[in-house]
């Protein structure tokens, strides 16, 4: 009797933390898994297409990077209560402040006009006009955020994040060998030898694993949900799944391309999926339907990250449990960056090509400082107290971020100088 | 009140806000240790050379 006592009262523990945990998930798996945004997704198609399975490996060990960094800004929400953009000011004065909060909207802009460029592309595969693809996504912001509840806004969002497992039923419809698979992929060594092209590839999947955009959307998402000091094990968790979850994505794309399209170079996720089309036309639809969920949720965090990050320093009401009548400003900012970067996409003729380009050049103005304000913010025991940085914890996080600054530096510098690397 | 009165009077209030906010945040809160002194000045000569280098781009571009 005694142990049915004991595992009755061990699933009940069990159960409670799985409810705590449904009720705290959401900031680090949706930011995760809308990591893979329109852009990612195209890299990862192009890494797939080029080398096959052989750089799984290494799409596995950005897993742990990407949570190492991000976990970082759960821990500064929950116990500053503040988001990135106010941090930065508070912690290092109004000129840090003004150059993070400036670059941001800019690298923010640029960057959603990317996840419009692959939404529309997406789209255009099933013969929807652009316009209505812009349309119908900006309507559907809309009504995410004007309900004036976090708590929907986010369990919507968490319905993108699932969609975007579609790459899981897209690489089994194309029948790739998991001996080659595992034997290929989760052996680390670079196929054709390291060569500038290879480091090209490697630096491309670095960048798109940690965004500036995505340090800002998760703090102020943190506190906008109200996280405190206690839920701090269960924000981690979620970061933890939602790492998995980015990871998983993107060994499936690499396993589709790879698969169909080896030997291939692809310029986007779009031409990717036209040609998994000729071959096998449901897994080049499920590309296509991801691709567009992938801009979507890219295109859901990164317009409230920047007016968040207003709302936050220009001390407006900036909350998605605000009405609009509580929080015009906010709103506006919202409706205004989303809306002009959708309308962008539509001018005939506006230069998207060096719009996708220039905005690796720009995240690389801002990457390295937020990352280092991230650092130096979690260093400060006077505010962190407990939940400041450990030792370990900064030789790992200085590490990742040394490395991160300098591959992402070098990924920015190739696109202002594309022949660098060979 | 005529469209240009409007837009006068909204620069003029975010110019106060603006002053407001490098008010609050003059003096920055966390202390400045050595390695935060550091690495600031890395920040600042790393923003320096990539804004060197984007004029070098949009000269050659510009020159060829």
């Amino acid at each position: 009797m005694n142990w049915v006592t004991k595992f009755y009262y061990q699933a009940r523990r069990v159960w409670k933390a799985i409810g705590v945990y449904l009720v705290i998930a959401g900031p680090g798996l949706v930011v995760m898994v809308a990591d893979n945004d329109a852009g990612g997704i195209t890299t990862y198609a192009a890494t797939g297409a080029k080398y096959g399975y052989s750089l799984i490996w290494f799409l596995v060990l950005l897993g742990p990077v990407a949570y190492y960094v991000q976990e970082m800004t759960v821990r500064l929400g929950a116990v500053t209560k503040r988001g990135h953009a106010e941090a930065i000011f508070e912690g290092f004065g109004s000129f840090w402040g003004w150059f993070s909060l400036l670059d941001l909207i800019l690298v923010d802009w640029l960057t959603l006009v990317t996840e419009f460029i692959g939404m529309t592309a997406a789209l255009k595969i099933f013969g929807v006009p652009g316009w209505v693809t812009v349309s119908a996504v900006c309507a559907l912001m809309g009504f995410m955020v004007l309900n004036g509840r976090y708590w929907t806004w986010e369990k919507v969002a968490l319905i993108f994040c699932a969609l975007n497992l579609i790459y899981i039923p897209a690489a089994f419809l194309v029948h790739p060998s998991v001996k080659d698979v595992i034997g290929e992929g989760l052996i680390p060594h670079f196929q054709g030898g390291f060569n500038g092209q290879m480091f090209f590839f490697l630096m491309a999947n670095i960048g798109t694993t940690i965004a500036p955009w995505m340090l800002f959307f998760q703090q102020s998402s943190v506190v906008d949900k109200g996280l405190k000091e206690k839920d701090i094990g269960f924000g981690k968790l979620d970061t933890i799944i939602g790492a998995v979850a980015t990871v998983v994505v993107a060994v499936f794309i690499v396993i589709v391309t790879g698969t169909v399209l080896n030997g291939v170079d692809i310029d986007d996720a779009a031409q990717a999926s036209k040609l998994l089309m000729e071959s096998h036309h449901y897994a080049g639809e499920f590309m296509a339907i991801g691709l567009f969920d992938a801009g979507l949720l890219g295109a859901i965090c990164i317009s409230l990250a920047s007016s968040w990050a207003f709302g936050e320093i220009f001390g407006w009401a900036h909350s998605l449990n605000n009405k609009i009548k509580e929080a015009p400003w906010f709103y506006l900012n919202y409706f205004i960056t989303l809306i002009s970067a959708g309308a962008v996409v539509l001018i005939p003729g506006a230069p998207l090509v060096l719009i996708t380009l220039f905005v690796q050049v720009v995240a690389v103005t801002l990457l390295p400082a937020a990352l280092v304000f991230l650092i130096l913010l979690l260093n400060d025991k006077k505010t962190m107290g407990e939940y400041a940085n450990t030792k370990t914890q900064n030789v790992i996080n200085i590490a990742i971020v040394a490395v991160i600054i300098a591959l992402s530096t070098l990924y920015g510098i190739s696109t202002l100088f594309p022949d660098m690397f060979g | 009140m005529s469209l240009a009165h409007a837009i006068q009077t909204m620069i003029a209030r975010n110019t106060e806000k603006v002053r407001e906010i490098n008010r609050r945040y003059a003096r920055p809160r966390l202390v400045m240790s050595p390695a935060v002194r550091w690495s600031l000045l890395c920040l600042r000569f790393y923003l320096l050379f990539l804004v060197g280098l984007l004029a070098y781009k949009f000269i050659t571009l510009v020159v060829h």
